[in-house]
């Protein structure tokens, strides 16, 4: 969180801020560079039309990564992302199938809703059974599936064509692909008013010592349910962007919790809950489908690439538990 | 709350494993009910052949929640091991085989221990990265054998699957020892003690002067061995191996250990539990696929049941 500073900073003090506060995003953020440098040398007619097929297929694991992280970052954990992302998305595809652009406008944000309501039984659960989160979303996760299942036992459904254009080409200018734009409005109208309201700042709280928070006043249970209610909402947000990716709704549930929990780590956001935002999350998400798409370049076995991923997720996770007991020991 | 609803609490918080065989008494009845003559011997025998590789795969699961921390590379793991044992036994003859798989299975477990214990990795990032690592090399590996083909050893498929002496099931002489070790390393010796105290207060263990380091890395190994074993049971009990084998396990392995009272926070718990949890979640899917539901009403109520029992278990075994 950013602390009101006193006077007004130059740039380098900004940066030399940034670096010291925020070396982890930094250091993720200068990789990303140096990956898209990597993947020019060795594509060398990498361009706008690779960069925006880059962003639709990171799209809806960044959803997936950014709803992972609130509620991490509010001390819990939500395994059943993938179910619900799988849920909301069929939920749409059926609804969607041969309506009218109007309803399908309904549809949106009705999706949006259910996901937001999928959130708020998640948080509901974990706070009156007093179960840890893990097992109540693990348990979840299966309920969620079974709904999938049964709105559709099939893939199938439909969308309407204006929102499958939402995530399809490029805004303005071609090296901005709509898939990433609507990834940062998105983020940006869920994530920026939050942040700076007292809900955000109770999130954080009870993220970083729960009995602290409810001693200054903070009233734990809501904020916690309120916590999981948001990541339904984006978790719903990312399966609408399944079914307008591919067209259709598809009941099995994706790789979308385990990626969103590797991407939320390597993202800089603390398990322990307290630390973290969302511009590492969405990062480490197109580092790892660059890592991925760079792996195709070369030629290497896709199999072989799933080894690499996860050497390098827990490689650089080592790096930084390293570099953090390194500097709390001088 | 009157006297004696407190007293009853207690005696149920100080044996927990009594409301928990209650649960399993009343989910046989049911099942008796819902479909009459059902329960007999050889239904007996089938459920305990379907649940030791289940209560294996969540031993491992019970050790590491001990210390606070999970195992989410076990399916993976079991996985290989069934892979391994069923390409490399045509070959090398299946001791030999089960001998391949044992030391590939405990590298994996090293390697999860080495960034657990030494370099403090999430253990749920550290096993979730391990398991793809896993994955990617046993499919590598699938396309490097695919000509030699593979074949459940036949020894392997009478443990895992045969009974003898008119249903009692083979995997017993595999299970029982196995039980047997967890159930009294953890009760008596240092070791297992060194468990409970690293998972209970961390720094009061290593201000004890427990080398905790030491400590986890034998349990990733012991976790990644234990998974090993579980993936033998499995292969030989389906006659069949690939590289996902497992994967439908990896959930029921970490709900069995919750279910049967192991705490997720360390400290807490036991392997008697887990074995009463993984009986009652194999009798469960028994149950619901005989009432003949969907699948997907048989997935709701499968996390609903599992959800229930963790928040009534939670509820009578709570310091109040």
């Amino acid at each position: 969180m950013t602390s009101a500073t006193e006077r007004p900073d130059g740039i380098g003090d900004v940066l030399r801020r940034l670096v010291r506060r925020d070396s982890w995003l930094v250091a993720l953020l200068v990789l990303l560079v140096a990956l898209l440098v990597i993947t020019k040398l060795i594509r060398p007619n990498y361009g706008a039309f690779d960069l925006g097929s880059l962003a639709i297929a990171a799209l809806p694991v960044a959803l997936a990564a950014v709803a992972q992280a609130i509620v991490v970052i509010s001390g819990g954990i939500d395994l059943s992302i993938g179910p619900m992302m799988a849920l909301t998305s069929v939920t749409a595809a059926r609804l969607m199938q041969d309506s009218t652009d109007e309803v399908a406008v309904a549809v949106v944000i009705g999706v949006l809703l259910m996901g937001l309501m999928l959130g708020l039984i998640n948080g509901a659960l974990v706070v009156i059974s007093r179960v840890p989160d893990i097992v109540v979303t693990l348990a979840m996760s299966y309920v969620w599936a079974g709904a999938a299942l049964l709105v559709l036992g099939t893939p199938g459904g439909g969308a309407a064509d204006w929102f499958k254009d939402l995530g399809r080409g490029s805004l303005l200018i071609e090296w901005a692909p709509k898939a990433l734009v609507l990834l940062l409005v998105v983020v940006g109208v869920v994530w920026i008013p939050l942040a700076r309201s007292r809900l955000g700042l109770s999130i954080f709280a009870i993220g970083s010592d729960r009995l602290a928070a409810l001693r200054s006043g903070v009233d734990v249970s809501r904020t916690r349910i309120a916590a999981y209610a948001v990541t339904g909402l984006l978790a719903a947000a990312g399966g609408l962007t399944l079914t307008m990716t591919t067209g259709i709704g598809t009941p099995i549930p994706g790789p979308y919790t385990l990626l969103s929990v590797a991407a939320v780590v390597l993202g800089g956001v603390s398990l322990a809950g307290g630390r973290g935002g969302m511009i590492g999350p969405m990062v480490a998400v197109f580092v790892l489908a660059l890592i991925r798409a760079d792996l195709t370049f070369l030629g290497v076995d896709p199999n072989f690439t799933t080894v690499i991923q996860g050497a390098i997720m827990v490689v650089v996770v080592m790096i930084g538990a390293f570099l953090t007991l390194r500097r709390r020991s001088t | 709350m009157t006297g004696s609803a407190t007293t009853w609490r207690r005696s149920l918080r100080d044996r927990p494993l009594i409301p928990l065989l209650l649960l399993l008494v009343l989910l046989v009845i049911v099942l008796a009910i819902a479909q009459p003559g059902i329960v007999n011997t050889g239904w007996l025998s089938s459920t305990i052949r379907f649940a030791i590789p289940l209560a294996i795969l969540a031993a491992a699961q019970t050790l590491t929640m001990l210390t606070a921390g999970i195992d989410l590379s076990v399916a993976a793991i079991a996985s290989m091991s069934a892979y391994i044992i069923a390409t490399q036994a045509p070959e090398q003859g299946p001791l030999v085989a089960v001998l391949i798989a044992l030391v590939a299975c405990a590298a994996a477990g090293l390697v999860n221990g080495i960034g657990v214990g030494i370099f403090r990795v999430h253990p749920l990032i550290m096993t979730l990265g391990m398991s793809l690592v896993v994955l990617g090399l046993v499919t590598v590996y699938q396309r490097i054998m695919v000509s030699a083909g593979s074949r459940v050893p036949e020894a392997i498929a009478w443990l895992g699957g045969g009974t003898s002496l008119g249903g009692v099931p083979n995997s017993l002489l595999l299970f029982v020892p196995v039980a047997a070790v967890i159930l009294v390393g953890l009760r008596r010796s240092g070791y297992g003690r060194l468990l409970y105290a690293v998972g209970d207060n961390e720094v009061a263990a290593r201000l004890a002067g427990v080398r905790v380091w030491q400590v986890l890395t034998v349990l990733y190994v012991l976790s990644g061995l234990l998974a090993a074993l579980a993936g033998l049971v499995l292969g030989g009990l389906t006659n069949a191996a690939s590289a996902t084998l497992a994967d439908r396990y990896l959930l029921p392995s970490v709900a069995a250990a919750v279910i049967g009272g192991t705490s997720i926070f360390g400290g807490r718990g036991g392997f008697a539990g887990t074995i009463v949890g993984a009986l009652i979640l194999t009798i469960l899917t028994t149950l619901l696929t005989v009432l003949q539901m969907p699948e997907p009403v048989r997935q709701i109520l499968f996390g609903a049941i599992i959800l229930a029992v963790a928040a009534a278990y939670t509820r009578i075994t709570e310091e109040s």
